[in-house]
């Protein structure tokens, strides 16, 4: 049996409002909600790069599942907003836990990142032992890039998620998945070596209110769940309109769909295990609930796992 | 009813306002449709004409405007 253990975060104190955002932008903090349903977000400081924001978050992690950094068997990073090419911050985040020679992989699919890489951890735990996920994104670097895009501006905020996955019990046990690319729309959202983010937001919102969806509805059929029964959707904090898309389209109530972003923003793949870090933090679980973990992001990668609480 | 006609009563339904753009206007650049509608009047238009709009499809660019849409319509029909 296979279980998430425990999670984590880490979100750096300076908060960005949108008041601070539109005057640099040319814009109302109004429109700024009304397009996002963001009020605020975090911004890194200089020190706070993507490597101590996914060793906060890791430690936050192995504190609550009372794990020590050298029982990790395996670390995998999700982070597409690192400060260089290769190589990734895996190996720098493991020696900064003190993981001796623990592998590190790292795992750049933007917004879908902490999804593959606890599906992963979901299907390697069994022969490898426990596996530590950690996503961590320095989006206010990309997007202070020029030129600046109002729309993709506003949207992005820093931060790190974590989750550590091991055999046994624990919070949650992992049940069904599915995950999906489709380099067809690799043009869409990107980030380009030299330049901010780019985005065709209505390819993003076509696509993803359609994959999202079908990545869901596969997870539930296949383990027999009805969509209404879900205790909770934890999704990738992208867009309150997308999330309410989503409830719509598989026929649960928006209630059930964990958000924070109001407060934190599109942490590209840290946001996911940030709401579950969250909703741990405040949900009562009851034993046997499903929960319904669903990402989308560039590439484009997509999907959806099942797991139970336990 | 003509495909143009059931095409322009999906999008009154979905924004939920009667005064459509002309044909060949964009729905989107003059705040007729946001980008979250365009999801909507997919789903409607794959019931109303009982066609699979597959995902490869979805370029937002070929349901700019209603000339647009029932041209792609037609295709798929055909």
């Amino acid at each position: 049996m296979t279980s998430i253990a425990a999670f984590g975060s880490w979100l750096p104190p300076r908060v960005v409002t949108n008041s601070e955002l539109a005057a640099r932008l040319e814009c109302t903090p109004e429109w700024i909600l009304e397009m996002s349903g963001i009020e605020e977000r975090r911004y890194a400081s200089v020190e706070e790069d993507v490597v101590a924001m996914a060793a906060g978050a890791a430690k936050d992690c192995l504190e609550r599942a009372r794990c020590g950094a050298a029982d990790v068997r395996l670390l995998i990073v999700s982070s597409a907003s690192a400060a260089q090419r290769f190589p990734g911050p895996a190996a720098a985040v493991a020696a900064q836990l003190g993981m001796g020679e623990t592998p590190a992989i790292d795992v750049p699919v933007a917004s879908a990142g902490s999804l593959f890489g606890l599906v992963l951890a979901s299907q390697l735990s069994a022969s490898c032992g426990p596996v530590l996920v950690v996503a961590a994104e320095k989006m206010s670097d990309a997007i202070a890039l020029e030129p600046a895009h109002k729309a993709t501006s506003i949207l992005f905020g820093d931060g790190a998620g974590a989750c550590l996955v091991r055999e046994g019990s624990g919070l949650l046990r992992t049940v069904h998945w599915h995950l999906g690319s489709d380099g067809a729309f690799a043009a869409d959202l990107r980030l380009p070596l030299a330049g901010p983010v780019e985005m065709n937001g209505r390819s993003v919102i076509m696509q993803a209110s359609r994959k999202i969806p079908r990545a869901i509805t596969e997870v539930l059929a296949r383990a027999g769940v009805d969509a209404r029964d879900v205790e909770a959707y934890i999704m990738h904090q992208a867009n309150q309109n997308l999330m309410d898309c989503v409830a719509k389209a598989v026929g649960a109530g928006p209630e059930r769909f964990y958000s924070n972003i109001r407060r934190y923003g599109n942490t590209s793949s840290a946001s996911m295990l940030i709401a579950a870090a969250e909703w741990a933090g405040v949900a009562t679980r009851h034993p046997g609930a499903p929960v319904c973990f669903a990402a989308f992001g560039a590439g484009f990668h997509w999907g959806a796992l099942l797991a139970v609480a336990e | 009813m003509s495909n143009q006609d059931r095409i322009v009563a999906i999008l009154k339904e979905v924004s939920q306002n009667p005064e459509v753009p002309a044909a060949e206007e964009s729905l989107f650049e003059g705040g007729y449709l946001d980008s979250f509608a365009l999801p909507e009047v997919i789903t409607a238009l794959e019931k109303e004409f009982s066609v699979k709009i597959p995902d490869s499809d979805l370029n937002p660019r070929k349901f700019e405007t209603i000339a647009k849409i029932e041209q792609y319509v037609g295709a798929r029909l055909a």
